[in-house]
Order: structure tokens, then C-alpha cells, then sequence
């Protein structure tokens, strides 16, 4: 047993576990991201309440510790203690089983992510169509739920979410198409459908594909990147949950640990669908130009890339300490952003130190940890831009009417995706 | 899965397909699918379908066909599932589940079934014989590059055309056509 669990950390071992056959490490990778998923949800509920909160020029938590850092630990706790209702003329076991339908949608598309070359779960020859496949299970999930709940307005919810989820998904589908097309244009003329391989296509044609065959690439990933918003149900398509119109939408009769599970579900598919459109044209974990600055001293500099990030978070914390208010009641708030901050600058230390130790690049335990980090890093980085944009579109743009969003769906996405998608074949035959 | 296979097909990889998965996708999909036909509600009929066709995509992947079981789980059970439930949800439960049920064609039905089943075991007694019967189809197809060769088989290789290109226009055509008929026998005024 030993012998199995280090042997994927021979050095001479490439690719993800899930590849290698390794069920240990597999299953390593999933508790990780598993835990990593469920952190950025905690961290991207807290940054949409306080960022939400700015746009509106308003102060957001700041009651429940310093800044109201810890109001996603707060919110998690009532919602566990909270009385669980199940209405008496639900479908009992539909309303139970729903929520975790989205739930399990959601977290599955985690095995194919490629986080690094080898940070994966598994690498699937069908990899991107997986994703799609089982994102698009999620729907089940609000559709079932909104029609246990044998309520009006969950149930209108439940139809509005179908029908805007099958209308989305076709334009989205094509665009990704017009993407794995421009995987095919290398020296053999095959394209893939696997995750990691598209991002080693990108690298080998030296670009990403939002700038591959300008503006093909872009339009492409710009309708990806609407249809997803509209896939995930968030503003300015969140016609599901529309509250002042439907109250809650479909969850309105869901309260407490149920009710967390689905706002979990829909964060966990927002990181998902993310993830997709960065593998797809955003370079997946590539660092900004590695072909064009690939000697080791810029392999180095961008490697000390993720401790300054997070000394920079440690420094603003640090300006937000000093500038708290003196007065003795904030005091413990104070020692606790303090430590925060420390432990921000603790974890930029480790990381500065990792990228130094690892700066040759031999095949020691420290430069494969560094460039493992770095994988990460980028991916996350990119990641992190989209989930911000999440936000900025939900303060910025009003909520569209049914019938428009179907215009939109219909009558402009569908017949973009499909020129794209033609044009990039055209000019794909042309150039090959 | 013959383990001889197995390794065939995937040199120096441990076998995930072991009969146990087997085992359990294969009793999930028949206990799922006498609950399609047995429930009263038809949600949960929908529900148990849609359980049906994922333990049947598993086991599409199980036969190292990647492409066709991720293209089971984003048509079937993603795309069509869901219109299903969005039919079903407007039609009134109570009232249709007091409906009577089996109509009397079941005769028909339980014929066609037996004759199904039939074939299968027919088949299955001939396993010995498999190979003559599907003499040209037996081609195991890697598990890495299932999809290409499926693109092959469909579209040909550069510059030829595939031994199904041409079935596989028309096909596209013909679903085209009931496409376009749909939008017009639903929409008198285009």
C-alpha cells in the first residue's frame, strides 16, 4: 500500500492521478478541491455582500467580526440551526431529493477541471463534454424543486428556469464548438475534446483562442460568457428567483440547511462554468506568455507572482488595522484583523519561499511544488476575474422580461454562435 | 469486462471497470426502470427514467465508449429529460394519477417485450459465437481516442469519405425536416 501511494510521486509519473490509475491520490484531489470549492464559496459569499454593498454605496456586514469577516460563519450556523420546513402538501421525497441533485451536478464537473497539467482528477477524452453534459443536470435540480413544492410561484420559477436553461444551452453549445474547432488546427488536423489537451493546444498555437482568428475567438467566448450568467441563473438572468416578482422563485418554500445547499449548488456551478470558459479560451493554468517569455528568469519572476498577491492582501489588511478606530470597544476587532493579517503575511511568506527553493528547474520535491502552485495560481487567478464580474453585472444591470430574455436567446445568440461557428470553419480550411 | 481485454485495451493502466460497477449500474438501471413504469406520479416515472439512462451512460463508459455516454448524459438526460418534466409539470397530477393505466393494448406490449428479450438471450447463448455475428463491428476502440474514431467512422478521414458519412447526412437531414415541420405545424403565422 505505501509503495502504491508514492508511486505517483515518482517524478518520472506525469499526468493526473485519475490518469495513472492512482485511486489514492484521486481521491486526495477531490477532498481538496472539494474543501477548496466550499472555501471559495464562503470567501465569494462574503465578497459579494460587501462588494454588492460599495457599488451601493452602503457599508455591508460589518458587525460580526472586523469588516464582517466572519458573517459567512455566522450565516452558515443560523442557517443549520434554523427549523427545516417541509410544506404538508410537498412532494415529500422530491423536495428532499432536490436540492441535492443541484448539489451533486455541480461538484461532479470538478473531476475534469484541470487546474495544472497534472492537477486534475482525471483527464477524460470526452472531458468538455462531460462538463456541459453534467452542468446541465443541474437544472433538474430547480426544476424538481419548484415542482415539489406544490406552490405557484416556486413552480413558475421551476418552468421559467427550464425553459431559459434548454434556450441558453444550445448557443452555448455552439460557441464551444467554434472553440474546439481551433483545437484541430495543428500539424495533424485532429482537435480533442479533453480539458488539459485544449489547454496544450493553446500553448503549442502560441495563443489564447479569445485571440485566435480576431474577433472570431472573441465573439465566440463573449456569448459563452452571457449564456453562462444565463446558465447559472444569476442578474441580470435570474428570472428563476426573480423576488419582486416571484418572491424566492423556485426555493421560495426552502429554508434553512436545504436552502444553503442550493445557494452552495449555484455557487459551486458559477466557479464550474467559469472554469470552462478559462480552459477554453482564457489559456486554462498557462502564466501570461509562456512561449514568448519562457527563459527560467521569467519562469521566476512569474512564479513569485502568488506570494506578492497575497503580501499585497496582507498589507491592505494591515491599512485596514491601523486605520480602525482607536476607541477601546473596537479592540478585540482590531487584535483579530491584526492576526489575520498575519496569518495573510504568513501564508505570502511560505509562498516567496516555495518559488525561491524551486527556482531551478530540476525535478526536486520544491520546483514541482512551485510549479504546481503556479498552475494553480493563474487558474484561480483567471477564475477569480469572472467570479468578480458575476458580481459587477448583478449591481450594474437591471433584470430582463421573460420575452426578451427568449429574444435574446433565440433571435440574436443562437444565430451569432452559428455564423461564428461557420466563419471559424471557413478560416479554419482556409489557413490549414 | 474480461480482464485480458482490460489490459489489452489499456497497457499498464489498473482496470476501473471491475464487475462490481457493473453490477451496480446494471441493478440500478432495471430497478429504475420498473419504477418508470410502476410509479403513479408521473414526476417520479420522469425521475427514476432519468436515474435509468445515467446508470446507462456508466455503462456506455464502462464498454470504453466515452463519446456516447457523455452525449447520452447532455441529450437524454440533460436535454430531453427536461422538456419531459416541463410537459409533465402542466398536466394535472392528481387527476392523472387516479387515471386507469394500463390500457388494453398491454398484450401487444408484453409480445414485443418477450420477442426483445428473446433476441437478447439468443444473443447471449451465441456469446461464444459473438464474433461471427458481428464480425466487423467487434474493433475495440481505445479508450484515449474513442472520439476521433467515431469522427473518422462519420465524417471519413482527410480527403475521403467515412463508411457512414452518408447515412449520417441523411439522418441530419431527416431530423432537420421534423425540426423545421415542428415550427411550422406550431406556428401558423411565421
Amino acid at each position: 500500500m505505501p509503495n502504491f501511494i508514492m508511486s505517483y510521486l515518482d517524478p518520472k509519473v506525469a499526468g493526473t492521478p485519475g490518469g495513472a490509475g492512482n485511486q489514492f491520490w484521486a481521491l486526495i484531489y477531490v477532498l481538496i478541491i472539494f474543501a477548496g470549492v466550499s472555501t471559495a464559496v464562503i470567501c465569494m459569499n462574503w465578497l459579494e455582500r460587501k462588494a454588492l454593498a460599495h457599488f451601493q454605496v452602503r457599508l455591508g456586514p460589518m458587525r460580526v467580526g472586523p469588516h464582517g469577516l466572519l458573517q459567512p460563519i455566522a450565516d452558515a450556523l443560523k442557517l443549520m440551526l434554523k427549523e427545516d420546513i417541509i410544506p404538508a402538501e410537498a412532494d415529500q421525497f422530491v423536495f428532499w431529493v432536490a436540492p441535492l441533485i443541484g448539489l451533486l451536478a455541480a461538484f461532479t464537473v470538478y473531476t475534469v477541471i484541470p487546474f495544472g497539467p497534472s492537477q486534475a482528477v482525471s483527464d477524460m477524452n470526452i472531458g468538455i463534454l462531460f462538463m456541459l453534459g453534467v452542468s446541465s443536470l443541474g437544472v433538474l435540480g430547480i426544476v424538481v424543486a419548484g415542482w415539489a413544492s406544490n406552490s405557484h410561484y416556486p413552480l413558475i420559477g421551476a418552468l421559467r428556469s427550464s425553459a431559459q436553461m434548454v434556450s441558453y444551452e444550445v448557443a452555448m453549445g455552439l460557441a464551444v464548438v467554434s472553440a474546439i474547432l481551433m483545437t484541430s488546427m495543428n500539424a495533424s488536423g485532429t482537435g480533442t475534446l479533453s480539458m488539459i489537451e485544449i489547454v496544450r493546444a493553446q500553448q503549442q498555437q502560441g495563443v489564447w483562442f479569445i485571440f485566435k482568428f480576431f474577433p472570431l475567438g472573441f465573439i465566440a467566448f463573449a456569448i459563452f460568457a452571457i449564456a453562462m450568467v444565463a446558465e447559472t441563473n444569476r442578474a441580470p438572468f435570474d428570472l428563476a428567483e426573480a423576488e419582486s416578482e416571484l418572491t424566492a422563485g423556485f426555493h421560495t418554500e426552502y429554508s434553512g440547511l436545504r436552502w444553503s445547499l442550493f445557494m452552495l449548488a449555484e455557487y459551486a456551478a458559477m466557479i464550474a462554468v467559469s472554469s470552462i470558459a478559462v480552459t477554453l479560451w482564457l489559456g486554462g493554468w498557462m502564466r501570461p506568455f509562456p512561449n514568448l517569455l519562457h527563459a527560467p528568469a521569467w519562469d521566476f519572476i512569474f512564479s513569485l507572482f502568488p506570494g506578492l498577491t497575497f503580501g499585497g492582501l496582507a498589507a491592505i489588511t494591515f491599512i485596514g488595522v491601523v486605520r480602525m478606530s482607536a476607541q477601546s470597544f473596537f479592540k478585540i476587532q482590531r487584535i483579530g484583523l491584526a492576526v489575520f493579517a498575519a496569518l495573510l503575511g504568513l501564508l505570502a511568506l511560505v509562498l516567496l519561499v516555495i518559488a525561491i527553493a524551486g527556482r531551478s528547474a530540476d525535478t526536486s520535491v520544491a520546483a514541482r511544488f512551485r510549479e504546481g502552485i503556479d498552475y494553480v495560481y493563474w487558474f484561480v487567478l483567471k477564475v477569480a476575474v469572472f467570479m468578480y464580474l458575476f458580481i459587477w453585472y448583478r449591481a450594474t444591470w437591471p433584470r430582463y422580461r421573460f420575452d426578451q430574455l427568449m429574444k435574446i436567446g433565440w433571435k440574436v445568440m443562437l444565430p451569432i454562435s452559428l455564423g461564428v461557428l461557420m466563419l471559424t470553419a471557413i478560416v479554419g480550411v482556409i489557413l490549414s | 469486462m474480461n480482464p485480458a481485454l482490460n489490459s489489452a485495451l489499456n497497457p499498464g493502466m489498473t482496470p476501473v471497470a471491475t464487475p462490481w460497477f457493473f453490477y451496480v449500474l446494471a441493478g440500478l438501471a432495471v430497478l429504475s426502470g420498473v419504477a418508470v413504469i410502476t410509479r403513479r406520479n408521473a414526476v417520479h416515472a420522469a425521475l427514476a427514467l432519468i436515474v435509468t439512462l445515467l446508470s446507462v451512460a456508466g455503462l456506455y463508459l464502462m464498454l470504453y465508449a466515452p463519446f456516447v455516454a457523455g452525449v447520452q448524459i447532455i441529450v437524454y438526460a440533460g436535454g430531453i429529460m427536461v422538456l419531459f418534466l416541463f410537459v409533465i409539470m402542466l398536466v394535472n397530477i392528481e387527476r392523472a394519477s387516479k387515471d386507469r393505466r394500463f390500457n388494453r393494448i398491454w398484450p401487444v406490449g408484453l409480445a414485443a417485450s418477450c420477442a426483445l428479450m428473446a433476441l437478447f438471450v439468443s444473443a447471449i447463448v451465441k456469446g461464444s459465437h459473438i464474433n461471427d455475428m458481428f464480425r466487423d463491428r467487434g474493433i475495440p476502440l481505445p479508450e484515449s481516442s474513442n472520439t476521433q474514431q467515431i469522427a473518422d467512422l462519420l465524417y471519413g478521414q482527410a480527403g475521403k469519405m467515412g463508411p457512414y458519412t452518408f447515412a449520417f447526412e441523411i439522418a441530419s437531414l431527416l431530423l432537420l425536416v421534423a425540426i423545421l415541420g415542428a415550427v411550422i405545424m406550431t406556428k401558423k403565422k411565421i
